[in-house]
């Protein structure tokens, strides 16, 4: 009876509706964004020695939206982007890239290719490595072996990261080391990376910590600007920032969403307002303070 | 448009040592070769042959160095076990050179090297066939440490093993190489390995000019192989090696695969040390076992810890002062040199972190006025 039950269930896995056998799929396929929706991620748990990083999670982002993920530390914001990036395999769940591209199938660097781009929490730029070449690196084309060693830079690409460039205020800076830049300006420079790759889905994790006040502004202004086009995903600890940037924004907490909406709905929705101050006692976090704005 | 190429490449001076050195090595070897060919052997000008020998050996050395250079300076990945790719290269070259003595062994075997006859076996075995011939031999001696290499890199880096984890991995890979060469049954001569050899493509090899023309072969190898690394290593692809070594899982998240840009340029490195060891064979006449000694492997990495790694002339400049300091050493002290390499690498270590060319671009950016922030912009 239990074999049954099972062979049923491999059965039923292997003519899922929703997927196409790998031998059929077209390959390099695009992105299949027609239900207006980029990323689907649905039912995702992993876990680390028994502690529950990401449980049952459920998320969509629209097609060109800017969306906050907000949440204490250890809700699952990085893991999170992790599992997206695929640096990090989830125990059961799944993620799709538009409606056609399986992403927990994937490498980091295929992911990265299908345009998912990713900014870390500390800035990490090719240190010995000029601004000019860390753009390079960066841009959208062929990165396998052989059509990168006979690669030259053709006007366009050389616009494009002039372009980029004069957008992150480093075009003085062009042939300096990437190790001399200052903290923020690395911060610039990554977002730079992402930039110049020519992404439809940005992953930024806390863009603007260790920023001064005029370069959050500045960063505030460019993730602005680029949702509509591209779709953004933030996540961020400074809940000035947040409120300044975000239509809407996804409150995480252990490991599963808590509530979604505006930033105004947010403040006022109930459970949020006792997750956080019920915690406000033990952990007089940054966040909390944001909640009670 | 060519300007515009110029502007954009002003910001990469890795290219800039390549032509000096080039000319500076090429000059020297016409001028050795011509002095002992065409100097009488009493002037003060005159090379002996012994000297170069001594010199091609030395270049040999800088090949390998340079091999060590590309995967460890430019991509942070330590092999403690470049010899075994230098030593197959040299092997490949022995079985030719083997071959071609033919019937004048101590034996009188036309078809068996005479250590076969000695071990009393029929025929030959079947990797000794196709190695009487120049151009095959010459494939394998790029192809059999090339494929090592792939097969070794894939796994390793497929695997992300990466680290002091790797180095011990090469290490064992050279020391189990060691002991299979050692054996009689391989059928490569086992302890004492491949020697006696009698000629090479027809020109004997104890003729001065046959000798000269090794080293000039040796020299014009050296100057085609750092031009050709110069090259690869200053394209995009360099660009990307060197993001790997300096922050790889950033490079993944930029979308290249990494794995298969190390396995290459470990390919391509291997290859290099291979062509190392064929030159070197001719030239001192014997390749036997001892040369996978992991110990070899790991002098090979102070040398380019002392040139200077991460600079391809460093690598070459630590060889060639290394082993000429070694010859010089080992003929006065003998016991001493071995303390001698180990205090030079504390030393270098400690001290010269960027070895001899990090400490000439540091002399030379003292002396020179601070660059402005208007001319680096």
């Amino acid at each position: 009876m239990s074999a049954l039950h099972h062979s049923l269930n491999s059965l039923r896995e292997t003519f899922r509706p929703d997927q196409v056998w790998p031998f059929l799929a077209p390959a390099n396929a695009k992105v299949n964004v027609d239900k207006n929706v980029i990323l689907y991620v649905e039912d995702l748990n992993l876990s680390f020695d028994g502690f529950k990083a990401l449980n049952h999670l459920n998320l969509y982002i629209n097609d060109g939206e800017l969306r906050c993920l907000i949440g204490a530390n250890g809700a699952g914001k990085t893991t999170l982007m992790d599992v997206i990036t695929g640096k990090t395999q989830c125990d059961s769940g799944s993620v799709f890239f538009g409606q056609n591209q399986n992403l927990l199938n994937k490498d980091e660097a295929e992911i990265a290719q299908l345009g998912i781009g990713r900014k870390f929490q500390k800035p990490t730029v090719f240190e010995e490595q000029t601004v000019f070449d860390n753009l390079e690196l960066s841009l959208k084309t062929d990165k396998g072996v052989l059509p990168t060693l006979f690669s030259r830079l053709t006007p366009t690409q050389i616009d494009r990261i002039d372009n980029v460039l004069h957008i992150i205020g480093l075009a003085k800076h062009r042939f300096m080391l990437a190790g001399a830049l200052s903290h923020g300006q690395k911060q610039w420079l990554e977002i730079g990376m992402l930039l110049v790759s020519d992404p439809r889905l940005l992953l930024i994790d806390e863009p603007v910590a260790g920023m001064t006040p005029q370069e959050t502004e500045r960063t505030a202004e460019l993730l602005t600007s680029l949702a509509g086009e591209r779709t953004v995903i933030v996540v961020e600890h400074d809940m000035e920032f947040v409120r300044s940037i975000a239509k809407t924004v996804t409150v995480l907490h252990q490991g599963s969403v808590l509530a979604e909406g505006t930033m105004d709905q947010i403040q006022s929705n109930k459970d949020v307002i006792e997750v956080y101050l019920g915690e406000q006692e033990a952990t007089d976090g940054v966040i909390t303070e944001g909640v009670t704005l | 448009m060519s300007s515009i190429t110029q502007y954009f490449s002003a910001g990469r001076t890795s290219g800039k040592h390549t032509l000096p050195f080039v000319i500076i090595l090429l000059a020297v070897t016409a001028l050795a070769c011509l002095s002992n060919l065409y100097l009488a052997s009493d002037s003060a000008l005159h090379v002996s042959t012994y000297s170069i020998t001594l010199l091609g050996k030395y270049l040999c050395y800088a090949m390998l160095a340079l091999a060590v250079d590309i995967i460890w300076g430019y991509c942070g990945i330590l092999s403690l076990g470049h010899g075994a790719f230098f030593a197959l290269g040299g092997y490949a070259m022995g079985m030719y050179l083997m071959r071609q003595i033919g019937d004048r062994g101590a034996y009188g075997n036309p078809d068996l090297p005479d250590f076969m006859v000695f071990l009393g076996w029929q025929q030959l075995p079947w990797f000794w066939h196709g190695m009487d011939q120049f151009w095959f031999a010459m494939i394998m001696v790029v192809l059999v440490p090339g494929l090592l290499a792939f097969i070794f890199g894939w796994l390793a880096f497929r695997s992300r093993v990466t680290g002091v984890y790797l180095s011990i991995m090469t290490q064992a890979l050279t020391y189990a190489l060691l002991l299979a060469f050692f054996r009689n049954e391989m059928g490569f001569g086992g302890n004492n390995g491949l020697t006696d050899f009698k000629d090479i493509v027809g020109f004997s090899l104890q003729a001065d000019t046959t000798r000269v023309s090794l080293f000039a072969i040796t020299a014009l190898m050296l100057a085609l192989v750092f031009v050709i690394s110069r090259k690869i290593l200053s394209s995009r692809f360099g660009k990307v090696v060197l993001a790997i070594r300096d922050s790889e899982s950033r490079a993944r998240f930029i979308g290249y695969r990494t794995d298969r840009y190390k396995v290459w340029l470990f390919v391509f490195s291997a290859v290099i040390a291979g062509i190392a060891g064929a030159l070197y064979v001719p030239q001192v006449g014997i390749i036997n076992p001892g040369e996978f000694s992991p110990i070899n492997s790991i002098e090979m990495v102070i040398w380019v810890a002392v040139g200077g790694r991460g600079t391809l002339i460093g690598a070459v400049i630590g060889a060639l002062l290394v082993n000429y300091a070694k010859t010089r050493f080992t003929a006065i002290l003998p016991e001493a040199w071995l303390f001698a390499l180990g205090g030079l690498f504390v030393l270098v270590t400690l001290y010269l972190p960027k070895g001899i060319v990090g400490l000439y671009t540091q002399l030379m950016e003292k002396r020179r006025p601070q660059p402005t922030k208007e001319s680096n912009a």
